[in-house]
């Protein structure tokens, strides 16, 4: 059960991620979460919106480097330790984080995470083995 | 055979050696005869009238002309015939203060597109084309000069001059044009813009790109090639000599064949302005040899190559030249290396996930001199790991320090974002004295 997530090149000058920003906003597309990587020279933005295929197209647009990919998605407690518990559900079956980034909005009293894991499929199993529940694309769509 | 002139273009070293020492001795004598600039040249070099000269070798002791000779005679200056026999003016495109001049006599017209000819036939080009120039047409010698030439062959020619992307590849398609005049550069622009088009390569007849103006690297042309479905042939030429022409491609693609019965080609040192023999790399000198208009002795090219005079293995026999290694001029210095803009490209277009388009800034701080490199990152596919886009960005930087002994910057940016040039490209920002 994996949702998807837009990762988009970003150079590093002034007004890349406003450029981008604008794009989703202009094609009437929200941002339910984001996570930039970077170092001096570029970076990589990545995002979850509540509609991929809209946001991706705007972005081509604009010249973007963009690419689509899944990710899957935790709805942990809002309480301390919850999203330990997951990570240590997956450590303790090796599977490797690649990065991890929170949602913007929160639901009730849960926070939701995103996981960039090797196997989704295996990571996905896993947690819900456990008893975590894996956020969808309709928790997204209905954010 | 696809031949213009087949008969002097397979005729043996001694005979076209010996059209090429008749023909010097002719434009010496012309040339101190009727230009008061060489006039006073030849005579202070005690060349004279050259009848001194009786080998081809010679010509050593005749001095060079160069650019600023072009310049420091503008516009008329060098000009050897009453302004009543000249019928035709061309100059380059003047990126440096005033244009370079050259004017023709109606014979001068007439062996240029010969020349025209013979290249545009060595790359293949017969009387069933239909070629699309796409040069600029102005005073710019490319795209009338080639122009004449193609239709001295009798292939059917489409001055189309250069700009507007869409309407470009709309001739093409509707004319059923099977022949690309153009800029490396702009052929690389306009073969992209067919790939990203609604109409499949299968809507287009393209089988022919003869390409000049610029140095085109091997890489550079399988691109192209690869993107239009076409056979590229390189070919040489320069406003000082009557523009395209001098030398040009055949379908081996070994190095240029010059028309050696109208210029006569010299490779000199760039340390010491001393001739060098053959297979070894300098600046070349360039004397015309059937010139009435404007006639030049030991033109300096700035451009570097080798020649070579082993008959090739199209048949023809006229001396070749290598594609050119960069110019004198526009060769970079960095912490004391000699790097060509020609050496880059070919690095970049050889690696994947970026495209072939980029753009050198030379900067110097602290004394001391940085190379960066801007390129665009044209596949998403290594956006999934910053890792992956962080090794792509150093393994450029790896194969452009074995390819210069020089350790650059790499920049990616995005695609698109990086200026596309139509005519000459003008990809060097050297920041150094400002």
């Amino acid at each position: 059960m994996a949702i998807n997530q837009l990762s988009v090149f970003v150079e590093n000058k002034k007004g890349t991620i406003l450029t981008i920003t604008k794009a989703i906003a202009d094609a009437g597309v929200d941002i339910r979460a984001l996570s930039v990587a970077d170092t001096q020279d570029f970076g990589i933005l990545r995002l979850i919106v509540s509609d991929t295929e809209k946001a991706k197209a705007a972005l081509h647009e604009e010249n973007c480097v963009v690419s689509a990919t899944q990710v899957i998605a935790v709805s942990v407690s809002d309480v301390p330790g919850g999203l330990h518990q997951v990570l240590e559900y997956l450590a303790e079956e090796d599977i490797n984080v690649e990065y991890v980034y929170a949602f913007i909005t929160v639901s009730g009293k849960h926070a939701y995470v995103v996981l960039r894991v090797e196997d989704n499929d295996k990571a996905s199993a896993l947690l819900q083995s456990k008893g975590i529940t894996l956020v969808t694309e309709e928790d997204i769509k209905a954010l | 055979m696809n031949c213009f002139q087949k008969e002097i273009e397979t005729l043996p070293r001694k005979e076209i050696e010996a059209i090429q020492l008749e023909r010097l001795k002719w434009t010496v004598n012309y040339c101190y005869n009727n230009t008061e600039f060489y006039h006073k040249k030849l005579t202070e070099a005690g060349v004279f009238d050259g009848s001194k000269i009786k080998q081809l070798s010679d010509i050593q002791y005749i001095p060079y002309t160069t650019k600023d000779d072009f310049r420091d005679n503008y516009p008329f200056g060098m000009m050897a015939v009453p302004m009543k026999d000249i019928v035709r003016l061309h100059a380059s495109s003047g990126t440096t203060g005033k244009p370079t001049v050259g004017v023709y006599t109606k014979e001068d017209l007439d062996i240029w597109s010969d020349c025209v000819a013979r290249v545009a036939m060595a790359g293949g080009v017969t009387a069933d084309d239909i070629i699309q120039i796409s040069f600029g047409y102005g005073l710019f010698t490319g795209a009338l000069g080639l122009h004449y030439g193609l239709e001295k062959v009798g292939a059917m020619v489409i001055p189309a001059s250069s700009g507007n992307t869409e309407k470009q590849l709309m001739m093409m398609r509707d004319f059923g044009v099977t022949g690309l005049v153009a800029t490396p550069s702009y052929a690389l622009y306009l073969s992209e813009a067919i790939k990203d088009s609604a109409y499949p390569l299968s809507d287009y007849k393209l089988r022919l790109g003869i390409l000049g103006s610029e140095p085109c690297t091997p890489e550079m042309r399988e691109q192209i090639e690869k993107n239009m479905g076409v056979f590229v042939s390189d070919n040489y030429g320069m406003t000082e000599l009557g523009g395209p022409g001098v030398s040009g491609d055949c379908p081996v693609r070994d190095g240029m064949h010059f028309a050696e019965d109208h210029f006569l080609p010299e490779i000199i040192s760039r340390e010491t302005d001393e001739p060098l023999g053959e297979g070894e790399v300098g600046e070349l000198v360039v004397t015309t040899l059937t010139k009435k208009g404007m006639p030049v002795l030991r033109y300096r090219t700035k451009d570097v190559t080798k020649l070579t005079y082993e008959p090739c293995a199209c048949g023809r026999t006229h001396a070749r030249m290598s594609k050119t290694m960069g110019r004198t001029d526009d060769m970079l210095i960095i912490k004391g290396v000699n790097v060509f803009p020609t050496q880059i490209e070919s690095v970049l277009i050889s690696m994947d996930h970026i495209g072939p388009h980029y753009q050198l800034v030379v900067t110097r701080e602290n004394f001391k001199d940085s190379l960066e490199i801007k390129v665009e990152l044209v596949n998403a596919d290594l956006l999934e790991s910053y890792g992956e886009l962080d090794k792509l960005k150093r393994r450029i930087e790896d194969k452009l320090k074995s390819v210069l002994g020089l350790q650059t910057k790499v920049t990616l940016v995005q695609p698109k974002t990086l200026e596309r040039f139509q005519g000459k490209a003008k990809r060097i920002l050297d920041l150094r004295n400002q």
